[in-house]
Protein backbone atom coordinates (compact mmCIF):
# COMPACT_ATOMS: atom_id res chain seq x y z
CA UNK A 1 0.00 0.00 0.00
CA UNK A 2 0.74 3.22 -1.01
CA UNK A 3 0.86 6.35 1.62
CA UNK A 4 0.45 9.68 1.02
CA UNK A 5 1.36 12.76 2.91
CA UNK A 6 0.40 15.95 2.56
CA UNK A 7 3.23 18.55 2.98
CA UNK A 8 3.18 21.99 3.05
CA UNK A 9 5.79 24.86 3.36
CA UNK A 10 4.61 27.79 6.11
CA UNK A 11 6.21 30.39 7.95
CA UNK A 12 8.84 29.45 10.41
CA UNK A 13 7.39 29.56 13.73
CA UNK A 14 10.22 32.05 15.37
CA UNK A 15 8.83 33.95 12.44
CA UNK A 16 7.69 37.62 13.12
CA UNK A 17 4.82 38.16 10.23
CA UNK A 18 4.28 41.61 9.18
CA UNK A 19 1.64 42.73 6.92
CA UNK A 20 2.16 44.16 3.59
CA UNK A 21 1.39 48.12 2.66
CA UNK A 22 -2.22 46.66 0.64
CA UNK A 23 -3.23 44.82 4.11
CA UNK A 24 -3.61 41.52 1.61
CA UNK A 25 -1.29 39.36 3.28
CA UNK A 26 2.39 39.00 4.49
CA UNK A 27 5.52 40.57 3.47
CA UNK A 28 7.39 37.33 2.34
CA UNK A 29 10.89 38.62 1.61
CA UNK A 30 12.24 38.16 4.92
CA UNK A 31 10.41 34.81 5.80
CA UNK A 32 12.14 31.73 7.19
CA UNK A 33 10.47 29.02 5.26
CA UNK A 34 9.69 25.06 7.24
CA UNK A 35 7.98 22.36 6.62
CA UNK A 36 4.46 22.50 8.80
CA UNK A 37 5.67 21.34 11.62
CA UNK A 38 2.28 18.99 11.87
CA UNK A 39 2.72 17.43 8.32
CA UNK A 40 6.09 16.55 9.81
CA UNK A 41 4.08 14.39 12.36
CA UNK A 42 2.58 12.94 9.39
CA UNK A 43 5.38 12.37 7.54
CA UNK A 44 7.00 10.50 10.72
CA UNK A 45 4.12 8.15 11.15
CA UNK A 46 4.39 7.00 7.10
CA UNK A 47 7.47 6.53 7.41
CA UNK A 48 7.43 4.14 10.43
CA UNK A 49 4.20 2.64 8.96
CA UNK A 50 7.09 1.78 6.01
CA UNK A 51 10.25 0.38 8.12
CA UNK A 52 7.90 -1.45 10.02
CA UNK A 53 6.39 -3.66 6.39
CA UNK A 54 3.37 -2.22 6.18
CA UNK A 55 3.51 0.39 3.64
CA UNK A 56 4.88 0.07 -0.22
CA UNK A 57 5.99 3.61 -0.56
CA UNK A 58 5.66 6.89 0.99
CA UNK A 59 4.45 10.01 -1.56
CA UNK A 60 4.49 13.56 -0.46
CA UNK A 61 1.62 15.17 -2.00
CA UNK A 62 1.94 19.00 -2.07
CA UNK A 63 -0.21 21.71 -3.88
CA UNK A 64 2.26 24.54 -4.36
CA UNK A 65 4.47 26.45 -6.59
CA UNK A 66 8.00 26.01 -7.58
CA UNK A 67 9.18 27.43 -3.84
CA UNK A 68 8.01 24.58 -1.77
CA UNK A 69 10.63 21.96 -3.40
CA UNK A 70 12.66 23.06 -0.98
CA UNK A 71 10.61 21.79 1.65
CA UNK A 72 9.80 18.55 -0.41
CA UNK A 73 13.65 17.98 -0.74
CA UNK A 74 13.93 18.04 3.03
CA UNK A 75 11.06 15.24 3.23
CA UNK A 76 12.43 13.41 0.53
CA UNK A 77 15.57 13.63 2.48
CA UNK A 78 13.82 12.03 5.84
CA UNK A 79 12.98 8.82 3.69
CA UNK A 80 9.90 9.27 1.29
CA UNK A 81 10.15 7.91 -1.94
CA UNK A 82 8.87 10.29 -4.32
CA UNK A 83 6.58 13.67 -4.32
CA UNK A 84 4.13 15.30 -6.51
CA UNK A 85 3.67 18.79 -6.78
CA UNK A 86 0.55 19.73 -7.95
CA UNK A 87 0.88 23.54 -9.38
CA UNK A 88 -1.44 25.29 -12.20
CA UNK A 89 -2.18 28.83 -12.70
CA UNK A 90 -5.99 27.36 -12.37
CA UNK A 91 -5.05 26.49 -8.49
CA UNK A 92 -4.57 30.04 -7.55
CA UNK A 93 -6.82 31.50 -4.74
CA UNK A 94 -7.69 28.14 -3.75
CA UNK A 95 -10.41 28.19 -0.47
CA UNK A 96 -9.97 24.95 1.77
CA UNK A 97 -12.11 23.00 -0.54
CA UNK A 98 -10.52 24.32 -3.77
CA UNK A 99 -7.15 22.59 -2.19
CA UNK A 100 -8.95 19.79 -1.07
CA UNK A 101 -10.46 19.09 -4.53
CA UNK A 102 -6.90 19.13 -6.54
CA UNK A 103 -5.24 16.83 -3.69
CA UNK A 104 -8.23 14.08 -4.37
CA UNK A 105 -7.68 14.10 -7.83
CA UNK A 106 -3.66 13.57 -6.69
CA UNK A 107 -4.76 10.94 -4.07
CA UNK A 108 -6.40 9.48 -6.83
CA UNK A 109 -4.26 9.68 -9.57
CA UNK A 110 -1.05 8.48 -7.65
CA UNK A 111 -3.12 5.43 -6.38
CA UNK A 112 -2.80 6.24 -2.51
CA UNK A 113 -4.37 3.60 0.13
CA UNK A 114 -4.06 5.93 3.31
CA UNK A 115 -3.69 9.70 3.16
CA UNK A 116 -1.67 11.34 6.35
CA UNK A 117 -1.96 15.42 7.07
CA UNK A 118 -1.07 17.32 9.63
CA UNK A 119 -3.93 18.42 11.63
CA UNK A 120 -3.40 22.16 10.44
CA UNK A 121 -1.04 24.35 8.36
CA UNK A 122 0.32 27.09 11.34
CA UNK A 123 -0.59 29.91 8.55
CA UNK A 124 -4.04 29.72 7.74
CA UNK A 125 -4.70 27.66 10.81
CA UNK A 126 -8.06 26.48 9.30
CA UNK A 127 -8.13 22.46 10.01
CA UNK A 128 -10.16 22.20 7.07
CA UNK A 129 -8.22 20.19 4.43
CA UNK A 130 -8.16 16.88 5.54
CA UNK A 131 -11.78 16.41 6.75
CA UNK A 132 -12.98 17.56 3.52
CA UNK A 133 -10.44 15.45 1.56
CA UNK A 134 -11.94 12.51 3.51
CA UNK A 135 -15.46 13.63 2.38
CA UNK A 136 -14.61 14.14 -1.08
CA UNK A 137 -12.77 10.53 -1.25
CA UNK A 138 -15.65 9.04 0.33
CA UNK A 139 -13.32 7.77 2.79
CA UNK A 140 -13.28 7.18 6.68
CA UNK A 141 -11.30 9.90 8.38
CA UNK A 142 -10.01 10.50 12.15
CA UNK A 143 -8.30 14.13 12.86
CA UNK A 144 -6.19 14.85 15.58
CA UNK A 145 -4.58 11.91 15.90
CA UNK A 146 -2.01 11.09 18.81
CA UNK A 147 -1.41 7.38 18.25
CA UNK A 148 -1.70 5.10 15.32
CA UNK A 149 -1.58 1.61 14.83
CA UNK A 150 -1.89 -0.14 11.69
CA UNK A 151 -3.22 -4.13 11.91
CA UNK A 152 -4.13 -5.53 8.23
CA UNK A 153 -6.66 -3.26 7.09
CA UNK A 154 -7.41 -1.59 10.85
CA UNK A 155 -6.35 1.57 12.00
CA UNK A 156 -5.78 1.87 15.64
CA UNK A 157 -5.85 5.89 16.65
CA UNK A 158 -6.11 8.21 19.76
CA UNK A 159 -7.81 11.68 18.98
CA UNK A 160 -8.15 13.78 21.78
CA UNK A 161 -11.36 14.81 23.09
CA UNK A 162 -11.22 18.13 24.84
CA UNK A 163 -10.02 18.86 28.53
CA UNK A 164 -7.50 15.73 28.90
CA UNK A 165 -9.82 12.99 27.98
CA UNK A 166 -9.16 10.98 24.76
CA UNK A 167 -10.85 8.75 22.60
CA UNK A 168 -9.33 5.41 20.81
CA UNK A 169 -10.76 5.00 17.30
CA UNK A 170 -10.99 2.25 14.67
CA UNK A 171 -11.32 2.77 11.53
CA UNK A 172 -10.45 0.58 8.30
CA UNK A 173 -8.39 1.84 4.71
CA UNK A 174 -8.86 3.74 2.95
CA UNK A 175 -8.73 6.56 5.62
CA UNK A 176 -6.90 10.24 5.67
CA UNK A 177 -5.86 10.87 8.90
CA UNK A 178 -4.23 13.97 10.61
CA UNK A 179 -1.37 13.84 12.94
CA UNK A 180 -1.32 16.20 16.34
CA UNK A 181 1.93 16.61 17.96
CA UNK A 182 2.99 13.37 20.43
CA UNK A 183 2.01 10.98 17.77
CA UNK A 184 5.69 10.66 17.29
CA UNK A 185 9.35 12.35 17.53
CA UNK A 186 10.03 13.19 13.59
CA UNK A 187 13.50 12.43 12.39
CA UNK A 188 15.95 14.59 10.57
CA UNK A 189 17.68 14.16 7.35
CA UNK A 190 20.68 12.36 7.75
CA UNK A 191 23.53 13.33 5.17
CA UNK A 192 22.65 9.98 3.22
CA UNK A 193 19.56 11.13 3.04
CA UNK A 194 19.90 14.06 2.02
CA UNK A 195 22.35 12.48 -1.08
CA UNK A 196 19.54 10.23 -1.86
CA UNK A 197 16.87 12.99 -2.18
CA UNK A 198 18.93 14.17 -5.23
CA UNK A 199 17.97 11.45 -7.18
CA UNK A 200 14.76 11.25 -6.23
CA UNK A 201 11.85 12.80 -8.77
CA UNK A 202 9.48 15.16 -7.73
CA UNK A 203 6.55 15.27 -10.52
CA UNK A 204 4.47 18.34 -11.48
CA UNK A 205 0.67 17.56 -12.32
CA UNK A 206 -1.61 20.49 -13.60
CA UNK A 207 -4.90 20.53 -14.09
CA UNK A 208 -5.31 18.67 -17.10
CA UNK A 209 -2.79 15.72 -15.52
CA UNK A 210 -5.29 15.21 -12.73
CA UNK A 211 -8.61 15.89 -14.76
CA UNK A 212 -9.57 18.73 -12.65
CA UNK A 213 -12.27 21.17 -14.20
CA UNK A 214 -10.58 24.19 -13.89
CA UNK A 215 -14.09 25.90 -12.58
CA UNK A 216 -14.08 24.22 -9.80
CA UNK A 217 -11.23 25.70 -8.46
CA UNK A 218 -8.86 29.00 -7.92
CA UNK A 219 -10.71 32.49 -6.78
CA UNK A 220 -13.37 31.88 -9.39
CA UNK A 221 -14.72 28.67 -7.66
CA UNK A 222 -14.18 30.30 -3.91
CA UNK A 223 -16.63 30.42 -1.51
CA UNK A 224 -14.29 31.80 1.09
CA UNK A 225 -13.39 34.95 0.34
CA UNK A 226 -10.57 36.91 2.56
CA UNK A 227 -11.11 40.75 2.26
CA UNK A 228 -8.11 41.95 4.52
CA UNK A 229 -5.43 41.11 7.20
CA UNK A 230 -4.26 43.06 9.93
CA UNK A 231 -1.90 43.36 12.87
CA UNK A 232 -3.70 42.32 15.78
CA UNK A 233 -4.34 45.35 18.16
CA UNK A 234 -1.66 46.28 20.28
CA UNK A 235 -2.39 45.43 24.30
CA UNK A 236 -2.62 48.30 25.88
CA UNK A 237 0.86 48.87 27.95
CA UNK A 238 1.76 46.87 31.35
CA UNK A 239 2.32 47.95 34.31
CA UNK A 240 5.50 46.15 36.52
CA UNK A 241 4.40 45.66 40.44
CA UNK A 242 7.41 46.50 42.40
CA UNK A 243 8.99 47.50 45.37
CA UNK A 244 8.86 45.92 48.71
CA UNK A 245 9.13 42.06 49.88
CA UNK A 246 7.83 39.50 47.69
CA UNK A 247 4.97 39.06 50.03
CA UNK A 248 3.81 42.70 49.37
CA UNK A 249 4.00 42.49 45.28
CA UNK A 250 1.60 39.11 45.80
CA UNK A 251 -0.62 41.38 47.81
CA UNK A 252 -0.79 43.92 45.58
CA UNK A 253 -1.24 41.69 42.61
CA UNK A 254 -3.85 40.43 44.07
CA UNK A 255 -5.33 43.13 44.58
CA UNK A 256 -4.67 44.85 41.11
CA UNK A 257 -6.64 41.62 40.08
CA UNK A 258 -9.63 41.96 42.24
CA UNK A 259 -10.33 46.02 41.46
CA UNK A 260 -8.54 47.17 38.60
CA UNK A 261 -9.18 44.35 36.18
CA UNK A 262 -12.16 42.54 37.74
CA UNK A 263 -11.39 39.33 37.30
CA UNK A 264 -10.94 37.20 40.53
CA UNK B 1 -34.98 31.56 0.77
CA UNK B 2 -32.76 30.83 3.36
CA UNK B 3 -32.89 33.03 6.41
CA UNK B 4 -31.80 33.48 10.08
CA UNK B 5 -28.95 31.65 12.36
CA UNK B 6 -28.40 28.32 13.18
CA UNK B 7 -26.55 27.58 16.50
CA UNK B 8 -24.36 24.35 17.11
CA UNK B 9 -25.33 23.62 20.17
CA UNK B 10 -22.89 20.99 22.37
CA UNK B 11 -24.25 19.62 25.47
CA UNK B 12 -22.76 17.15 28.34
CA UNK B 13 -25.43 14.40 28.40
CA UNK B 14 -27.69 17.27 27.68
CA UNK B 15 -26.88 19.74 29.44
CA UNK B 16 -26.09 22.83 27.11
CA UNK B 17 -22.08 24.33 27.45
CA UNK B 18 -21.55 27.97 28.19
CA UNK B 19 -20.94 28.09 24.67
CA UNK B 20 -24.26 27.29 23.30
CA UNK B 21 -25.59 30.42 25.21
CA UNK B 22 -22.48 32.74 24.08
CA UNK B 23 -23.51 31.74 20.73
CA UNK B 24 -27.35 32.24 20.72
CA UNK B 25 -27.33 35.32 22.33
CA UNK B 26 -24.51 36.55 19.30
CA UNK B 27 -26.77 34.84 16.84
CA UNK B 28 -29.76 37.06 18.26
CA UNK B 29 -27.29 40.45 18.06
CA UNK B 30 -26.68 39.79 14.44
CA UNK B 31 -30.10 38.86 13.27
CA UNK B 32 -30.89 42.41 13.95
CA UNK B 33 -29.04 43.19 11.23
CA UNK B 34 -28.93 40.45 9.14
CA UNK B 35 -33.25 39.48 9.30
CA UNK B 36 -34.26 36.00 10.20
CA UNK B 37 -34.70 33.53 13.26
CA UNK B 38 -32.52 32.30 15.84
CA UNK B 39 -32.84 28.59 15.85
CA UNK B 40 -30.25 25.76 17.34
CA UNK B 41 -29.92 22.10 16.79
CA UNK B 42 -29.12 19.79 19.62
CA UNK B 43 -27.65 16.27 18.33
CA UNK B 44 -26.99 13.37 20.49
CA UNK B 45 -29.88 14.65 23.20
CA UNK B 46 -33.83 15.18 22.98
CA UNK B 47 -33.35 17.93 24.91
CA UNK B 48 -33.98 21.60 24.28
CA UNK B 49 -32.85 22.50 27.75
CA UNK B 50 -33.12 26.27 28.21
CA UNK B 51 -32.47 27.11 24.87
CA UNK B 52 -35.46 28.99 24.39
CA UNK B 53 -35.00 31.55 26.93
CA UNK B 54 -31.46 32.59 25.50
CA UNK B 55 -33.31 33.01 21.95
CA UNK B 56 -33.66 30.29 20.10
CA UNK B 57 -37.28 29.82 18.77
CA UNK B 58 -36.76 26.06 17.36
CA UNK B 59 -34.91 23.55 18.72
CA UNK B 60 -34.20 21.00 16.08
CA UNK B 61 -32.92 17.62 17.90
CA UNK B 62 -31.57 14.28 16.59
CA UNK B 63 -30.73 11.41 18.53
CA UNK B 64 -31.72 8.18 18.95
CA UNK B 65 -29.49 4.95 17.17
CA UNK B 66 -26.58 6.20 16.35
CA UNK B 67 -26.01 9.39 17.92
CA UNK B 68 -24.98 7.70 21.45
CA UNK B 69 -21.55 9.00 21.37
CA UNK B 70 -20.20 11.47 18.89
CA UNK B 71 -19.32 9.93 15.22
CA UNK B 72 -18.00 12.05 12.81
CA UNK B 73 -19.64 10.54 9.76
CA UNK B 74 -23.26 10.43 11.83
CA UNK B 75 -23.06 14.21 13.22
CA UNK B 76 -21.93 15.40 9.75
CA UNK B 77 -25.19 13.62 8.24
CA UNK B 78 -27.58 15.08 11.15
CA UNK B 79 -26.08 18.39 10.67
CA UNK B 80 -26.52 18.27 6.67
CA UNK B 81 -30.29 17.17 7.65
CA UNK B 82 -30.99 19.88 9.34
CA UNK B 83 -29.43 22.45 7.49
CA UNK B 84 -31.94 21.17 4.84
CA UNK B 85 -35.33 21.41 7.33
CA UNK B 86 -34.03 24.91 9.09
CA UNK B 87 -32.59 26.41 5.61
CA UNK B 88 -30.50 28.88 7.48
CA UNK B 89 -28.29 31.96 6.21
CA UNK B 90 -25.75 31.25 8.61
CA UNK B 91 -24.30 28.22 10.54
CA UNK B 92 -22.72 29.25 13.64
CA UNK B 93 -20.69 26.65 15.92
CA UNK B 94 -17.98 26.28 18.65
CA UNK B 95 -14.55 25.19 17.49
CA UNK B 96 -14.74 22.48 19.55
CA UNK B 97 -12.84 19.03 19.41
CA UNK B 98 -16.18 17.67 17.74
CA UNK B 99 -16.72 20.69 15.23
CA UNK B 100 -13.16 20.93 14.08
CA UNK B 101 -13.61 17.38 13.03
CA UNK B 102 -17.10 16.98 11.25
CA UNK B 103 -17.60 20.90 9.99
CA UNK B 104 -14.98 20.32 7.19
CA UNK B 105 -16.88 16.99 5.86
CA UNK B 106 -20.15 19.31 5.84
CA UNK B 107 -18.29 21.46 4.21
CA UNK B 108 -17.67 19.43 1.03
CA UNK B 109 -20.52 17.34 1.19
CA UNK B 110 -22.87 20.69 0.68
CA UNK B 111 -19.98 22.70 -1.26
CA UNK B 112 -20.58 25.71 1.47
CA UNK B 113 -17.48 28.35 2.25
CA UNK B 114 -16.60 27.73 6.32
CA UNK B 115 -14.40 30.58 8.35
CA UNK B 116 -12.75 28.54 10.98
CA UNK B 117 -12.15 29.72 14.64
CA UNK B 118 -13.52 33.39 14.20
CA UNK B 119 -13.19 35.92 17.34
CA UNK B 120 -15.19 38.12 15.72
CA UNK B 121 -18.17 38.40 13.51
CA UNK B 122 -19.96 41.70 12.14
CA UNK B 123 -23.29 42.26 10.34
CA UNK B 124 -23.79 45.70 8.28
CA UNK B 125 -25.80 46.08 5.63
CA UNK B 126 -27.52 42.25 5.66
CA UNK B 127 -23.94 41.11 5.52
CA UNK B 128 -22.01 39.40 7.78
CA UNK B 129 -18.23 39.47 7.97
CA UNK B 130 -15.98 37.83 10.43
CA UNK B 131 -12.05 38.63 11.69
CA UNK B 132 -10.10 35.04 12.44
CA UNK B 133 -6.58 34.55 13.81
CA UNK B 134 -3.90 33.82 11.45
CA UNK B 135 -0.22 32.62 11.55
CA UNK B 136 -1.58 31.33 15.47
CA UNK B 137 -2.65 35.40 16.19
CA UNK B 138 0.05 37.12 14.84
CA UNK B 139 -1.92 38.52 12.10
CA UNK B 140 -5.96 38.78 11.40
CA UNK B 141 -7.61 38.55 8.11
CA UNK B 142 -11.43 39.35 7.49
CA UNK B 143 -13.47 36.87 5.96
CA UNK B 144 -16.59 36.38 4.12
CA UNK B 145 -18.30 33.33 3.58
CA UNK B 146 -20.29 33.40 0.21
CA UNK B 147 -22.03 30.36 0.21
CA UNK B 148 -25.52 29.61 1.57
CA UNK B 149 -25.53 29.18 4.40
CA UNK B 150 -22.54 30.02 5.40
CA UNK B 151 -20.39 27.86 7.97
CA UNK B 152 -18.61 29.80 11.00
CA UNK B 153 -16.50 28.14 13.87
CA UNK B 154 -16.18 30.43 16.63
CA UNK B 155 -13.49 30.42 19.65
CA UNK B 156 -14.47 29.75 22.67
CA UNK B 157 -15.42 32.69 25.15
CA UNK B 158 -15.00 35.09 21.51
CA UNK B 159 -17.94 36.90 22.60
CA UNK B 160 -18.73 36.79 25.98
CA UNK B 161 -21.01 34.99 28.75
CA UNK B 162 -24.75 34.48 26.79
CA UNK B 163 -28.09 36.10 27.83
CA UNK B 164 -31.29 34.98 29.38
CA UNK B 165 -33.87 36.89 27.12
CA UNK B 166 -36.72 34.69 28.44
CA UNK B 167 -38.79 33.10 25.96
CA UNK B 168 -39.48 29.43 24.69
CA UNK B 169 -38.74 27.55 21.79
CA UNK B 170 -40.18 24.75 19.48
CA UNK B 171 -38.74 21.48 19.62
CA UNK B 172 -37.88 19.59 16.11
CA UNK B 173 -37.10 15.88 16.28
CA UNK B 174 -35.43 15.28 13.00
CA UNK B 175 -34.98 12.11 12.20
CA UNK B 176 -31.66 11.21 10.78
CA UNK B 177 -30.18 7.62 9.60
CA UNK B 178 -26.82 8.01 11.11
CA UNK B 179 -25.65 5.56 8.83
CA UNK B 180 -22.70 2.79 8.76
CA UNK B 181 -19.90 4.16 10.60
CA UNK B 182 -16.31 3.82 9.00
CA UNK B 183 -15.01 5.02 12.09
CA UNK B 184 -16.09 3.51 15.43
CA UNK B 185 -15.08 4.69 18.90
CA UNK B 186 -13.95 1.79 21.02
CA UNK B 187 -13.03 3.16 23.91
CA UNK B 188 -13.39 6.56 25.81
CA UNK B 189 -9.84 7.58 28.34
CA UNK B 190 -11.05 9.95 30.95
CA UNK B 191 -8.93 12.28 32.36
CA UNK B 192 -7.87 12.28 35.77
CA UNK B 193 -8.69 15.50 36.62
CA UNK B 194 -12.41 17.63 35.65
CA UNK B 195 -10.74 20.93 35.09
CA UNK B 196 -12.13 22.55 32.18
CA UNK B 197 -9.96 22.33 28.62
CA UNK B 198 -7.50 24.82 28.05
CA UNK B 199 -9.19 26.01 24.52
CA UNK B 200 -12.21 27.11 26.63
CA UNK B 201 -10.74 27.87 30.03
CA UNK B 202 -11.57 31.05 32.12
CA UNK B 203 -8.41 30.95 34.18
CA UNK B 204 -5.08 29.36 33.35
CA UNK B 205 -1.60 28.69 35.45
CA UNK B 206 0.98 28.26 32.84
CA UNK B 207 4.68 27.45 33.83
CA UNK B 208 7.93 27.62 31.58
CA UNK B 209 11.07 25.46 31.87
CA UNK B 210 12.47 27.38 34.77
CA UNK B 211 10.48 24.76 36.60
CA UNK B 212 13.19 22.82 36.48
CA UNK B 213 11.21 19.15 36.53
CA UNK B 214 7.88 17.49 36.16
CA UNK B 215 7.73 17.47 40.27
CA UNK B 216 7.62 21.13 40.63
CA UNK B 217 4.91 21.41 37.71
CA UNK B 218 2.83 19.50 40.00
CA UNK B 219 4.05 21.02 43.18
CA UNK B 220 4.06 24.43 42.11
CA UNK B 221 1.79 25.30 38.85
CA UNK B 222 -0.89 22.21 39.87
CA UNK B 223 -1.75 23.59 43.34
CA UNK B 224 -1.64 27.41 42.23
CA UNK B 225 -3.95 26.58 39.26
CA UNK B 226 -6.34 24.69 41.84
CA UNK B 227 -6.33 27.50 44.30
CA UNK B 228 -8.32 29.44 41.73
CA UNK B 229 -10.30 26.76 40.13
CA UNK B 230 -7.50 27.46 36.89
CA UNK B 231 -6.55 24.97 33.94
CA UNK B 232 -2.68 24.62 34.31
CA UNK B 233 -0.72 25.16 30.81
CA UNK B 234 2.93 24.97 29.63
CA UNK B 235 5.00 26.34 27.18
CA UNK B 236 6.88 24.82 24.33
CA UNK B 237 10.20 24.23 26.25
CA UNK B 238 8.75 22.32 29.34
CA UNK B 239 6.66 20.32 27.22
CA UNK B 240 9.48 19.32 24.87
CA UNK B 241 11.84 19.06 27.91
CA UNK B 242 9.24 16.57 29.29
CA UNK B 243 8.29 18.47 32.31
CA UNK B 244 4.36 18.76 30.95
CA UNK B 245 2.35 16.71 28.39
CA UNK B 246 1.76 17.72 25.18
CA UNK B 247 -1.94 18.79 26.01
CA UNK B 248 -0.88 21.58 28.03
CA UNK B 249 1.05 23.59 25.89
CA UNK B 250 0.15 26.93 24.88
CA UNK B 251 1.45 28.51 21.47
CA UNK B 252 1.48 27.36 17.54
CA UNK B 253 1.99 24.15 17.70
CA UNK B 254 -0.20 23.52 21.09
CA UNK B 255 -3.22 25.37 22.32
CA UNK B 256 -4.19 28.42 21.60
CA UNK B 257 -6.40 29.61 24.42
CA UNK B 258 -8.55 33.00 25.55
CA UNK B 259 -9.39 33.13 29.13
CA UNK B 260 -9.77 36.03 31.38
CA UNK B 261 -6.80 35.70 33.64
CA UNK B 262 -3.84 34.59 31.79
CA UNK B 263 -0.71 33.80 35.04
CA UNK B 264 2.36 33.20 33.20
CA UNK B 265 5.18 31.70 35.13
CA UNK B 266 8.77 31.21 34.77
CA UNK B 267 8.37 31.86 30.61
CA UNK B 268 10.08 34.15 28.63
CA UNK B 269 7.76 34.69 26.03
CA UNK B 270 8.78 32.80 22.76
CA UNK B 271 6.70 34.52 19.58
CA UNK B 272 5.24 31.14 19.03
CA UNK B 273 4.06 31.00 22.74
CA UNK B 274 2.79 34.63 22.67
CA UNK B 275 0.73 34.08 19.42
CA UNK B 276 -1.22 31.24 21.68
CA UNK B 277 -2.03 33.42 24.35
CA UNK B 278 -2.20 36.86 23.08
CA UNK B 279 -5.80 37.32 23.51
CA UNK B 280 -6.15 36.99 27.26
CA UNK B 281 -8.20 39.62 28.66
CA UNK B 282 -5.10 39.86 31.61
CA UNK B 283 -1.83 38.53 31.67
CA UNK B 284 0.29 38.20 34.39
CA UNK B 285 4.21 37.75 34.34
CA UNK B 286 6.21 35.96 36.76
CA UNK B 287 9.94 35.61 35.44
CA UNK B 288 12.99 36.95 37.76
CA UNK B 289 14.64 37.94 34.37
CA UNK B 290 13.20 41.81 34.38
CA UNK B 291 14.59 41.57 30.21
CA UNK B 292 12.02 38.38 29.45
CA UNK B 293 10.07 39.47 26.34
CA UNK B 294 6.74 38.16 28.37
CA UNK B 295 6.99 41.33 30.64
CA UNK B 296 6.28 43.36 27.32
CA UNK B 297 2.96 41.85 26.78
CA UNK B 298 1.81 41.48 30.40
CA UNK B 299 -0.67 43.47 32.21
CA UNK B 300 0.75 43.24 35.62
CA UNK B 301 4.59 41.93 35.57
CA UNK B 302 6.48 40.64 38.59
CA UNK B 303 10.24 40.12 38.46
CA UNK B 304 10.82 37.41 41.22
CA UNK B 305 11.55 34.06 41.46
CA UNK B 306 8.73 31.92 40.41
CA UNK B 307 9.49 29.74 43.05
CA UNK B 308 8.88 32.47 46.09
CA UNK B 309 6.02 34.42 44.34
CA UNK B 310 4.21 31.17 43.56
CA UNK B 311 3.22 29.52 46.91
CA UNK B 312 2.42 33.12 48.12
CA UNK B 313 -0.13 33.96 45.46
CA UNK B 314 -1.51 30.17 45.74
CA UNK B 315 -1.86 31.74 49.87
CA UNK B 316 -3.13 35.10 48.89
CA UNK B 317 -5.78 33.53 46.37
CA UNK B 318 -7.12 30.96 49.02
CA UNK B 319 -6.90 33.61 51.44
CA UNK B 320 -8.81 36.12 48.95
CA UNK B 321 -11.42 33.96 47.34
Amino acid sequence: MKVGVCLKQVPATDTRIKINAEGTGIVTDEVKWEVNPYDEFALEAALLLKEAGKASEVVILTVGGADSEQRIKDGLARGADSAVRMDDAAFEGSDALGIARVLAAGVKKAEVGLVLCGKQAIDGDSSQVPGMLAEMLDWAQVTDISNLELEGETLTTHRAAGAGNKSVIQTNLPAVLSCDKGLNTPRFASLRGIMMAKRKKIEVWGAADLGIDASQVGSGASVLVEKGMAQPPARPAGRMIEGGSVGEKVNELVRLLREEAKVL
Amino acid sequence: MASGILVVVEHESGQPKKTAYELLTKAAALTSDLGGAVSAVVIGSDSAADLGEFGAGTVYTVSGSGFETYGTEAWAAALCAVIEQADPAVVMAPASASCRDYFPRVAARKNLGMASEVTELAAEGGSLTGKRPVYAGKALVTVAVTSTPALYTVRPNAFGAGVSVGGSADVVAVAVDAGTARSRVVEQVQSASDVADLTEADRIVSGGRSLKSEESFQSVIVPLAASIGATPGASRAAVDAGYAPHSWQVGQTGKVVNPSLYIACGISGAIQHLAGMRTSKVIVAVNKDAEAPIFQHATYGIVEDLFEVCPALQKAFQDAL
